[in-house]
C-alpha cells in the first residue's frame, strides 16, 4: 500500500510532500486513493462506504462509522463507556506524559478509549459489539481496552448472545508496560469463558490488525472475517524486513495472505460485511 | 561462602569489583595461599557485589537478565527435577528447539515441564534461534499442556525469551494465532500451572507459556511488553535511549509484584543467578514445592476459576 503513495509523491523532487498534498487537494473536498491514485470527491468516497470506486481499496474508517455500518439503525446501546485509561507507571516518553496524551486524545476524538463496546441488533439478531478505533493511540491495547473487551465477553455470556469484535490495532500499549501485555491473557481468558458457555464469537479483522491484538482475541474467532487488503500480522512488516534483511514479498500479511495460509475464514468486501455477519448470526440462532 | 569467580565478564556497573578480583587472583596464585587475606578480599567482594546489586537500575537489570552465563531452563531442570526426559515436536510441522518440553519428577511427583531455552555456543544458538520461539514452539508447548491435562499432572513452565521471532515463516504459520490459542487454552487448563520467569520475560513470546495459577519471578529477571531497545526506537526515535525506556517501562520484578502480575519474587544468589546457580535453583525448588502442594490439593474447576479470575483482575483503569 505504501509503494504507490510514495511514487506519486516522489515525482516533483523540489516540492515537499506537504505542499504537494495541499496543491492537489485545494479545498479538502477531494481525496486520492493510495492504491490506484484515482482522485475523487470525498463525498463520493463516503457514499461508497469509504471504498475506492475504481480499485476497491478499503480506506480505514472510525469505530462510530463502523457501528453505523454493522448495527441495525438506532439499536446500538453503548456499555462500559466510563472505563478509561489509568497511568499505572506514570509514563513519560520523549514528547509528553501518557496522562496528557490520553487527555488530548479523549478531547480530540470525543471518546474515552480505543474501543467502543455495547449491544445492538444486526439483521434483528441481538449481538454484543466491540469496535476498535485505530486513531486512538494507534488502537493500542492497554488496561481499559482489555477490561472493556473482557466485559463484552461476560455480557455475551449473560445475554446468551454472540459477540462480534472489529479489530484495528497496532498492538499492545507500551505506556502501560507489563499491564498492557496482560490484557492479551485477560481477553483470551474471557474468550475461554465464552467458549465454555458455547456463545459464538465472530472476529472481524480490519486494516491494520497487528501485535498483541493479533496474538490474542482477534485470532480466536469461531469465525474470522477480514476486509480486503487489510494488513494483518503479529510482527510489523518493517521489523521483519530489518530482521531478515530482505524485502517482503508482495501481498505478505494481507487479509488474502492469511486466508490462503488458513488463518482467516473469509475476506469480505465492506459492502457485504454486514450481510455476512447477519447470515452467521442466523446460522447460530437457528 | 566467598564465591570468587573472576572468569565472569564484568558489566560496566560491576567495574568496582575488578580490582578486588585482581587482588584475589594474585593471592590465589601465591604459594602457600594466605587464607586470611583471601578471606578478607572475599568478604570485600561480597560487600561490593551486594551493594551494586541492590541499586541496579532497569537497564542494568535487563543486562543481568540476559547474561550469557545466567542459568537457562535446562540448567535449572537438571538441578530441580529428576528423571527428565525431553520429548520433541509439535506433531504438526517440526520440533522448535527454542522451547524444550518433557516429563520429569519433582520429589517423586510426576510433572510436565516446558521451558524456553537459549543457546550457549553460536552453533547451539542457531539451532535454538537465540531463544526466539517460532509458532511451533507454542504449539509444542500446547501439546504438552493438553498431555498434562489428559493425565492429570501439574505443569511447570520456565520463561526465558527475548520474544517471538519477527520473521517470514512465523507470520506464514501465524505466531499470533499460536500465542493467542495458548493464552486461551492455558486459561482453561484443568491442572495446576506454575510459571517461573528465570531470565527474559519478553512480551508475547513469554506470555505464550505464562498464563499460570502462580507466576514466580527470579529477583534479577525482567518481564516486559516490549524490549527497552524497541520501545526507545518507537517512542524516542532512537534505540540509544534504551536506558530511559527501560526506566519508563519498569520491567522489574518489584513492579510486576506490585500490580499483581506475579505472585512471588524468588531471591537469587549474591550477585545474580550466574554467580550462584545452585543456590538460586534451591530457592526455586523451595517455592515450587510449596506452590505445587497447595495447587495439587485443588479441584480442576477451582484451578480454572482462580486462574481466570487472576488474569481478569489485571490492569489499572479509571472510572470517567
Amino acid at each position: 500500500m505504501d509503494a504507490p503513495r510514495s511514487t506519486w509523491f516522489e515525482k516533483p523532487k523540489y516540492q515537499n510532500v506537504k505542499s504537494l498534498e495541499e496543491n492537489a487537494l485545494p479545498t479538502g473536498r477531494w481525496t486520492k486513493c493510495p492504491d490506484c491514485s484515482e482522485v475523487f470527491l470525498k463525498k463520493q468516497l463516503e457514499e461508497n462506504l469509504n471504498v475506492c470506486v475504481k480499485c476497491g481499496h478499503h480506506f480505514r474508517i472510525g469505530a462510530k462509522e463502523r457501528i453505523r455500518l454493522l448495527a441495525d439503525e438506532g439499536t446500538f446501546r453503548e456499555k462500559f463507556e466510563n472505563i478509561g485509561a489509568g497511568d499505572p507507571l506514570v509514563f513519560t516518553d520523549a514528547k509528553e506524559s501518557y496522562k496528557d496524551k490520553i487527555r488530548n486524545t479523549v478531547k480530540k476524538l470525543k471518546m474515552n478509549e480505543g474501543v467502543i463496546t455495547g449491544t445492538c441488533r444486526m439483521g434483528d439478531f441481538p449481538a454484543v459489539l466491540a469496535v476498535m478505533e485505530f486513531s486512538f493511540l494507534g488502537g493500542s491495547m492497554g488496561s481499559a481496552i482489555g477490561e472493556k473487551i473482557y466485559q463484552a465477553m461476560l455480557l455475551g455470556i449473560k445475554n446468551k448472545c454472540p459477540v462480534v469484535t472489529v479489530a484495528a490495532s497496532g498492538g499492545a500499549r507500551m505506556h502501560e508496560g507489563i499491564l498492557s501485555l496482560m490484557q492479551m491473557a485477560k481477553t483470551c481468558a474471557g474468550l475461554e469463558r465464552l467458549g465454555q458457555n458455547r456463545v459464538p464469537y465472530i472476529s472481524i479483522l480490519t486494516d491494520p490488525t497487528t501485535g498483541g491484538v493479533t496474538a490474542s482475541f482477534a485470532s480466536l474467532g469461531d469465525v474470522i472475517l477480514a476486509e480486503p487488503g487489510a494488513l494483518i500480522g503479529f510482527a510489523g512488516p518493517r521489523v521483519i524486513e530489518q530482521t531478515i534483511r530482505q524485502k517482503l514479498p508482495e501481498g505478505f500479511q494481507t487479509a488474502e495472505f492469511l486466508r490462503d495460509h488458513g488463518f482467516v475464514d473469509r475476506v469480505v468486501p465492506r459492502a457485504e460485511l454486514k450481510q455476512a455477519v447477519v447470515s452467521l448470526l442466523q446460522f447460530f440462532a437457528s | 561462602m566467598a564465591e570468587i569467580k573472576p572468569e565472569l565478564a564484568l558489566f560496566d556497573f560491576e567495574k568496582p569489583l575488578q580490582p578486588l578480583y585482581h587482588k584475589a587472583e594474585k593471592l590465589m596464585a601465591e604459594v602457600p595461599v594466605n587464607e586470611k587475606k583471601l578471606a578478607a578480599v572475599g568478604a570485600d567482594i561480597q560487600k561490593v557485589t551486594a551493594k551494586i546489586y541492590k541499586g541496579l537500575n532497569n537497564w542494568q537489570l535487563t543486562q543481568v537478565a540476559r547474561h550469557v552465563a545466567r542459568p537457562y531452563s535446562l540448567d535449572y531442570i537438571g538441578k530441580i527435577f529428576t528423571d527428565w526426559q525431553e520429548l520433541h515436536g509439535d506433531r504438526n510441522f517440526r520440533d522448535d528447539a527454542s522451547t524444550v518440553c518433557g516429563v520429569a519428577r519433582f520429589d517423586g511427583q510426576s510433572v510436565v515441564v516446558v521451558g524456553q531455552q537459549k543457546g550457549r555456543s553460536t552453533e547451539e544458538n542457531i539451532r535454538r534461534n537465540f531463544g526466539y520461539p517460532q509458532p511451533e514452539a507454542y504449539r509444542k508447548a500446547l501439546r504438552f499442556f493438553k498431555f498434562a491435562e489428559k493425565f492429570n499432572k501439574p505443569v511447570v513452565t520456565l520463561i526465558d525469551t527475548p520474544g517471538a521471532f519477527p520473521g517470514l515463516e512465523g507470520e506464514e504459520r501465524s505466531q499470533g494465532e499460536a500465542i493467542a490459542r495458548n493464552l486461551r487454552e492455558m486459561a482453561g487448563l484443568r491442572v495446576p500451572i506454575i510459571a517461573v520467569i528465570i531470565g527474559e520475560g519478553g512480551s508475547g513470546g513469554a506470555l505464550g507459556i505464562g498464563v499460570a495459577n502462580k507466576v514466580l519471578m527470579l529477583e534479577y529477571s525482567v518481564y516486559s511488553v516490549i524490549s527497552p531497545e524497541s520501545c526507545a526506537s518507537i517512542l524516542w526515535r532512537s534505540s540509544d535511549e534504551k536506558i530511559i525506556a527501560a526506566k519508563a517501562l519498569k520491567n522489574d520484578a518489584k513492579t510486576a509484584l506490585k500490580f499483581g502480575i506475579i505472585d512471588e519474587i524468588i531471591p537469587e544468589g549474591l550477585g545474580g543467578a550466574h554467580r550462584d546457580p545452585d543456590g538460586t535453583a534451591a530457592n526455586i525448588r523451595k517455592s515450587l514445592k510449596r506452590e505445587l502442594a497447595e495447587l495439587c490439593a485443588k479441584k480442576p474447576e477451582e484451578l480454572v476459576d482462580e486462574r481466570i479470575a487472576k488474569f481478569a483482575a489485571m490492569g489499572v483503569v479509571t472510572d470517567l
